[in-house]
């Protein structure tokens, strides 16, 4: 029997795992599927990491030790966990075969993936050579890479990400390509960087199909309505994460439509009053900073769960998506006296507005300005005082 | 026998091509008693037509009376279910409901059972009620169904890779990156020319070239039948809508539409598909942006909780169709041949059924050898999802792929194996499953590549010392 199981061996696991431990609770462990801890910053080779929760300036692998260092539980590898029942059951996986584990709480921190090719339903040959940023970075620190000339779909934060690691595999990309008349990201560094590195970044350009037989040979693009080819080796895309919430859902707890993650309420619990969920498997995708303080206070929630001093499940207020608003998340708030509840939405499109929460009745719970591309996310915060009486919330961003 | 270099013996057959069809052959052959050889041009097995298909085991319901694909089909359906349990290969029954949603559908129910009846196939007809009753997540407006109760799903690589497996360990031999460029018969003996490898000898060809059968035809007589591929592309949905209906649901085939099939797979997905394109490239077929997104609304129509669940991956076959709608399948007594061409779609059922009719034309026309005693038979690793699989079993080792859940110790065993190891990248994933599932290699690429790079050089090159990115602090 354990106290708190964390599924999920990241930045937010780590990370909730190390407040815990602080806190006192003694019989924790966290579990990570692959062989070794730290998730998906231990192949991020460039710099960017520990600022928010070390206050440093890490590469990848350097803030993953980092955070299992600090964490000072048990870390169990190669130990995937396959399923979730409430009573805080666990299903799970090890070298000994398939076991059940139990515990007070259980932590989901699986984190987050890009989508690949398939789901993105990209036209051509399916040659090898094709990839995604996260497969491509893992290949090049382990010191190979599947390519030497690829085209880089994409240009949100992870695209240039790709570069860098093209950079430190001798891998020289032809073009990053970008649907939009803009860059996705928002650092112009990372545009320097790209110009600096000599790839052309090709925007309002579309990826018509993928062409080769066993290899990639290049790819068909679409700009300014006149169709071309380029040659190239390799295709990686890049980004357009999504949630890793495959047990959740196999578990039986609803995903949110928006956020595509578990639904959660403000003290970061899901329907099932024992399971918890942080990190960017909430929704994709934030850096590792953020999810690393979501599991710090998760950690601070399960901590006062396991005091048996959570609010009831019942009686939260839920957050419905309304014009213009993509996702929302937690979906479900608490009302009290006092304190403050922080909201994080994003937007559908480029908006410029005031993003107000309103209650069934159409009063205004709490309101900002807002001007965002969608994939920021934005804050609000909400008085908890506020929601006392109110049964219903809607989010919407108006003119 | 393992796979060998050619050398310069005398095989009683030849066969040419390594998709289900010549992997069936090549085990009746060697099981009959006859020293063969089976060449492949590809790097593996099933890199052909029979890469990518539906992985229905038919009963042949609606198959063209009388004709030798129905024939075969019969017989091949049979003979699978006879034999699979020793193999250890699965077959999963679930049924299929031919679906009808108008007017026009139902006219076309008795014809379909009138058809099943004369293939010698029990079918049932359900009304609206029924077929929903059967299947709760068909869209409302189902308008009845004929059942065919006797529709499997099989493992559709397993299944060839144990034929051509239980060939080897009898005897056989097999040459893959073979490609037959030629030939002339001398003597009662055909000469094979191999690309940049050593003639291979046989007095008897069996043509099994799939999409190519027409060009190797010709390399005996001008080829009486013509080969226009006919791409099919599906969809393939996440593990996730699985449970979401069992039946397999087919459309009602009327002059204009073809309409889409929803199925299971035995690995656990859903499959939606195919398209019927004809098209004259006869390797690496295209997958279409607007194809697939059609095929995505067309399931969303029949199962609308579809909706809910994500696309895993899209994938495009090529069927070897020619201007006949039935096998071609002749021995050609003078000039030491067997012909076995245009096996359409529906060849992963008739395989074994084909392979039996070949082998009863080859004993009519050529030679009678005495069948093998003491018949070695192989044992397939498990990858269909109903049944247990080594991730569950104690000292599993680590997973590689977490989305299937293959070990590494699967992925090390297709790769070392001595009788049949993978031969490309699609041959292991085949074998194992490996970066097959949701995240399509996301999370398991470097692991795979970091175990296969000795076994199948030239996927991944190694980095320059010095210049890695060791996530080092500077
Ligand atoms: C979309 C689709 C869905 C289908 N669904 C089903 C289904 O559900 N159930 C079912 O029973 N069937 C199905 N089929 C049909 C089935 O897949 C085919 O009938 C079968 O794969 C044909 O096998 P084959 O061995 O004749 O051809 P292939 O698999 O193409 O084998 C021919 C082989 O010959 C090799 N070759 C060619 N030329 C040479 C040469 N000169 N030298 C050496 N080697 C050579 C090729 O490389 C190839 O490997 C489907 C097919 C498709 C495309």
């Amino acid at each position: 029997m354990y106290d708190v199981l964390i599924v999920g061996a990241g930045p937010a696991g780590l990370s909730a795992a190390r407040v815990l431990k602080r806190a006192g609770v003694e019989r924790i462990a966290v579990l990570e599927r692959t062989r070794e801890p730290g998730g998906l910053p231990r192949y991020c080779g460039h710099p960017g990491f520990g600022m928010l929760d070390f206050g440093r300036l890490w590469k990848g692998p350097r803030y993953a030790r980092a955070l299992t260092e600090a964490a000072g539980v048990p870390i169990l590898t190669d130990t995937t966990v396959t399923g979730i029942e409430p009573g805080g059951v666990a299903h799970v996986s090890t070298e000994r075969g398939l076991e059940t584990w139990c515990a007070r709480a259980i932590l989901l921190a699986t984190g987050t993936r890009e989508t690949p090719r398939g789901p993105r339903l990209v036209s051509g040959t399916r040659p090898w050579g094709v990839t995604t940023t996260g497969a491509f970075q893992e290949m090049v620190m382990k010191g190979i890479r599947p390519f030497q000339n690829p085209v880089i779909i994409g240009s949100e934060l992870v695209s240039f990400s790709a570069l860098m690691t093209a950079r430190h595999g001798q891998v020289n990309p032809v073009a990053m390509i970008e649907e939009n008349a803009h860059i996705t990201a928002q650092r112009p560094a990372d545009v320097l960087a790209a110009m600096v590195y000599g790839t052309p970044i090709l925007l309002s350009t579309r990826l018509v199909s993928i062409l080769g037989g066993e290899r990639v040979e290049g790819v068909e693009i679409e700009q300014d309505g006149e169709q071309r080819t380029l040659a190239c080796d390799g295709v990686v895309f890049t980004g357009k994460f999504v949630p890793d919430a495959i047990l959740a859902r196999t578990s039986g707890l609803s995903l949110d439509r928006g956020t595509r993650g578990p639904a959660i309420d403000s003290t970061f619990r899901t329907q099932d009053l024992q399971v918890f969920a942080a990190g960017n498997v909430l929704r994709a995708v934030e850096h590792s900073g953020q999810a690393a303080l979501e599991g710090r206070a998760a950690a601070r929630m399960i901590l006062r769960a396991l005091e048996g001093k959570l609010p009831d499940l019942g009686s939260a207020v839920p957050v419905a998506c309304g014009k213009g608003v993509a996702s929302v998340w937690p979906q479900r708030l608490y009302a009290a006296p006092r304190g403050r509840i922080v909201l994080h939405a994003r937007m559908e499109m480029l908006q410029r507005g005031v993003l107000r929460l309103s209650d069934e009745h159409g009063r205004t719970v709490a309101r900002r300005r807002v001007s965002v591309l969608p994939e920021r996310r934005v804050e609000l915060a909400v008085s908890a005082a506020m929601l006392v009486g109110v049964s219903t919330l809607r989010l919407d961003v108006e003119k | 026998m393992t796979e060998t270099m050619a050398d310069d013996s005398l095989y009683d057959i030849a066969i040419i091509g390594g998709g289900v069809v010549g992997c069936a052959i090549f085990r009746a052959c060697v099981l009959a008693g006859a020293r063969t050889v089976l060449l492949e041009k590809g790097g593996d097995l099933l890199e052909g037509a029979s890469k990518a298909n539906s992985a229905i085991l038919h009963t042949g319901f609606d198959a063209t009376p009388d004709t030798l694909e129905a024939a075969c089909v019969r017989r091949g359906y049979a003979l699978y279910r006879e034999i699979c349990a020793d193999m250890n290969l699965s077959v999963v029954k679930t049924g299929a409901m031919v679906v009808a949603w108008t007017d026009e559908d139902l006219a076309q129910f008795p014809k379909i059972i009138e058809k099943a009846a004369r293939n010698g196939v029990t079918v049932r007809l359900l009304d609206a009620r029924e077929a929903r009753e059967r299947e709760p997540a068909l869209a409302h407006d189902v308008r009845g169904a004929v059942l065919v109760e006797g529709e499997h799903l099989i493992d559709p690589w397993s299944a060839p890779l144990a034929y051509a497996r239980q060939a080897l360990l009898n005897g056989g031999t097999l040459l893959r990156r073979a490609l037959v460029e030629g030939g002339m018969r001398q003597d009662g003996v055909w000469h094979l020319d191999i690309a940049g490898k050593p003639v291979v000898q046989a007095r008897t060809v069996i043509n099994c070239a799939g999409n190519y059968g027409d060009l190797v035809e010709a390399i005996a007589r001008p080829s009486p039948f013509q080969i226009t591929p006919r791409k099919g592309q599906f969809v393939v949905f996440d593990k996730t809508a699985h449970d979401l209906f069992r039946t397999i649901i087919l459309p009602v085939p009327t002059a204009l539409t073809k309409g889409v099939v929803v199925t299971r797979t035995v690995f656990g997905n859903v499959l939606v598909g195919p398209t019927a394109e004809p098209q004259q490239a006869r390797e690496f077929p295209t997958v279409d942006h607007d194809n697939l997104e059609a095929l995505r609304k067309a399931a969303f129509r029949i199962i609308p909780a579809l909706r809910e669940h994500d696309v895993t991956t899209t994938y495009a076959g090529l069927r070897p169709a020619t201007q006949f709608s039935d096998y071609q399948i002749e021995a050609l007594k003078t000039e030491g041949w067997i012909t076995v061409g245009g096996i359409r779609s529906t060849g992963l059922t008739g395989a074994l059924g084909i392979a039996e009719h070949v082998v009863t034309l080859y004993r009519d026309n050529f030679a009678d050898p005495a069948p093998l005693k003491d018949v070695a038979l192989p044992q397939m690793p498990n990858l269909v999802e109903e049944r247990p699989r080594p991730w569950m079993q104690p000292e599993r080792g680590p997973i590689a792929c977490h989305c299937e859940r293959v070990t590494e110790k699967e992925i090390e065993i297709a790769l070392k194996d001595e009788v049949l190891p993978a031969g490309t990248l699609g041959g292991l994933r085949r074998r194992t499953r490996c970066m097959m599932g949701r995240c399509q290699g996301f999370y398991c690429t470097r692991r795979v590549m970091e175990l296969a790079e000795a076994h199948l050089p030239g996927l991944v090159t190694p980095i320059g010392e010095d210049q890695r990115g060791d996530g080092r602090d500077v």
